[in-house]
């Protein structure tokens, strides 16, 4: 059960964590405030589920351990959440992407028989929500703007395409806890995601590419070679200190 | 976070004797100046470019800690050093806010910032070299800001006052923050305890100059202080900070790198080491070992960012035309 | 390009107040104001309802005409309750 947890916390992590590389570098200041927000949003989601798995796991891993102490094999997030940020219209696509799957999610989730994931999910609904909204505000904004931000906002599109079949796919682990009715099924949710996204698309005046190559991988730990180098980093200080407190 | 003397303003003013007079009286009678008052063009100009500088300052400021964001050794000092990164963002926002009520615009502003023409906080073009530095700004340099700021929550101009009062409050949480980052590190390892020493060696003296230069050198001063756009000079406030902080500093069990710090009880406060005044004139010109790094980082994201503006723009006046349509 | 424009931002803390200003920001539009509201004036619980109104379409009075505006009220005592005279015996009123 644990791992089906890791693979939720790991997501939210890595995506808070690109999110939060915007900070102080943003397009304008407004969005330099907003940016920080949705991450806060995800890392905290992460340590709730975090704490929740360390429990479940019962080998004595707190949220640091499990964040700042297992390497790139071990992370069990989907790779969209750990593309790099590119420009702002793929880190808005990525967002509204995440969003309009996590959104539903968690709506499910509120009647999970787990009470810390159903914690999670009464929070986390809304903030989904929240990111669906903005997000999508600026998918159709750069996406129906000017031509330079049509054709930036069309490149993300077929960029980040390869990366939404993993949304739905249920790993083993997964698979136990949706049967446990601790987490729901993934795969039902994908009406729910086209509905949000070819609204928002259409308003975009953008189309999703016909032939896509999924990409997957990441819930067994085969990820793109972006991982590794946001791990170095964030781990970097907590691993040169073994045992010390922060 | 800033706090600074104000560099470099220009109080002159070209009104009646009477007008000056008159306004001079309300403040005296602490009357709160609002956008649409008449005043001299001087005290304009000293708000325009004092918020300026201080608005220029957070959004700088948010360079050197965001570099360890994506650092941040825990979870939850990776949430707090985040939400107090962009705790600065806001108050740029605010700030620049407050300034554009006297007619300036933040594109302006910005402008300036980019090609040099507008100052900001010193402090901020020291690099950020290990998590301790996290602590100390936050410890130091927030703690600074926050005896500068104080007292700006009383500035006669009222959209300035009224931001401060919200920065303020805001603030509060950034400086028990980084102390309480320097707490952990000083009651923690060998490596620890040494990363907390080196950062305050290397940020305590540039935090003093964060107050701006001695009165006796500070040539903007008794006119922004007779304005009350200021309340107490740059050596009031530095000493302050200093009898404020020493005591902080022993109870971590770090030595404040100042040989010559002392108590002196008769003025009931620390006696300190000269400042290098040169060091601090060399990096306010752009001398600092950041500052090209840090306008650089401004400047990226500005031009990057500047698709974006557009985009947005082009958006809402083609939704405009669409409605105009519509409703024809 | 031109500038983006400016907007005015005002706050309820909750129902039952009335909405305050708080300051301003930059906006495109009113979708993106409003979302930038929430996101700089709001994060530590402050609202329950945003307004954002373009600053330009504010008309505000004007301080040099203050006194003739403002002071005239001043010497309308008789609309405040203190003016009149009831004896105590009749309770409060």
């Amino acid at each position: 059960m644990h791992e089906a947890l890791l693979e939720l916390a790991d997501d939210h992590l890595i995506l808070g964590h690109r999110l939060s590389e915007w900070c102080g570098h943003a397009p304008m200041l407004e969005e330099d405030l907003a940016l920080p927000n949705m991450a806060l949003d995800c890392i905290g989601s992460a340590r709730t589920l975090y704490a929740r798995a360390g429990e479940l796991e019962g080998a004595g891993r707190d949220e640091d351990a499990l964040a700042y102490r297992r390497g790139e094999r071990a992370f069990r997030n989907c790779l969209l959440v750990e593309r790099e940020n590119g420009d702002f219209a793929q880190t808005m696509l990525r967002q509204l992407m995440f969003a309009a799957f996590m959104e539903p999610y968690w709506h499910a989730a509120l009647g999970s028989t787990d009470e810390a994931v159903r914690g999670v999910a009464g929070k986390a609904t809304k903030e989904m929500g929240y990111h669906i909204r903005h997000a999508g505000e600026w998918v159709i904004r750069l996406g129906d703007g000017a031509p330079e931000s049509t054709l930036r906002m069309g490149r993300a599109v077929e960029e980040l395409a390869p990366y939404a079949d993993e949304l739905f796919a249920s790993s083993a682990a997964a698979r136990a806890a949706e049967e446990a009715g601790v987490l729901p099924e993934r795969e039902a949710l994908r009406p729910a995601w086209e509905a949000v996204m070819s609204d928002v698309m259409g308003q975009a005046g953008l189309a999703w590419p016909d032939d896509v190559w999924p990409q997957t991988g990441g819930r067994e730990g085969r990820h793109t070679e972006a991982l590794g180098h946001l791990l170095a980093e964030m781990q970097s200080v907590h691993r040169a200190h073994p045992g010390a407190a922060w | 976070m800033y706090s600074q003397g104000l560099i470099g303003a220009d109080g002159r003013s070209e009104e009646t004797p009477e007008f000056l007079a008159a306004f001079q009286a309300r403040i005296d009678a602490e009357e709160k100046i609002e956008p649409k008052d008449a005043m001299p063009e001087g005290y304009r100009r000293t708000l325009i470019r004092q918020i300026g500088q201080h608005a220029h300052s957070e959004i700088v400021g948010m360079l050197p800690e965001g570099n360890w964001i994506t650092r941040a050794p825990s979870l939850k000092r990776k949430a707090a050093l985040l939400a107090k990164v962009q705790d600065e963002g806001g108050h740029g926002l605010y700030l620049y806010s407050a300034a554009e009520t006297l007619g300036v615009t933040r594109d302006e502003m910005t402008e300036e910032l980019l090609d040099g023409r507008a100052k900001y906080s010193s402090i901020f073009n020291y690099p950020t070299l290990s998590w301790a530095d996290i602590g100390c700004i936050g410890w130091l340099v927030d703690g600074a800001a926050i005896m500068n700021q104080i007292p700006l929550c009383r500035c006669s101009f009222g959209p300035y006052a009224r931001a401060m009062i919200r920065v303020c409050k805001e603030e509060s949480f950034h400086q028990r923050q980084g102390y309480e980052i320097m707490l952990t590190l000083t009651r923690g390892t060998e490596a620890q305890k040494e990363m907390a020493q080196d950062a305050l060696d290397r940020w305590w003296w540039p935090s003093l100059m964060m107050f701006g230069p001695s009165d006796a050198d500070s040539q903007h001063s008794d006119q922004s202080m007779a304005w009350k756009i200021k309340r107490f000079t740059n050596d009031e406030l530095r000493q302050k900070f200093i009898d404020a902080t020493v005591p902080q500093a022993e109870y971590l069990g770090l030595k404040v790198p100042d040989p010559e710090l002392a108590w002196n009880a008769e003025k009931n406060g620390y006696d300190h080491g000269p400042i290098d005044w040169d060091e601090f004139w060399r990096v306010v010109k752009g001398g600092g070992p950041m500052n090209r790094e840090r306008i650089a980082a401004r400047r990226k994201a500005w031009e990057e960012g500047a698709w974006v503006r557009e985009a947005a723009l082009a958006h809402a006046e083609k939704r405009a035309a669409r409605t105009a349509v519509a409703a024809e | 390009m031109g500038e983006t424009p400016l907007w005015e931002v005002f706050i309820r803390p909750r129902n039952g107040l009335a909405h305050k200003h708080v300051g301003s920001l930059h906006g495109a539009d009113a979708e993106l104001a409003l979302s930038a509201a929430r996101d700089v004036y709001t994060r530590r619980g402050e609202g329950g309802s945003i307004w954002v109104v373009p600053s330009a379409a504010i008309t505000a009075s004007d301080p040099a005409h203050a006194d003739e505006m403002f002071d005239p009220t001043a010497d309308k005592i008789y609309r405040h309750p203190t003016f009149y005279d009831i004896p105590d015996d009749v309770g409060h009123m």
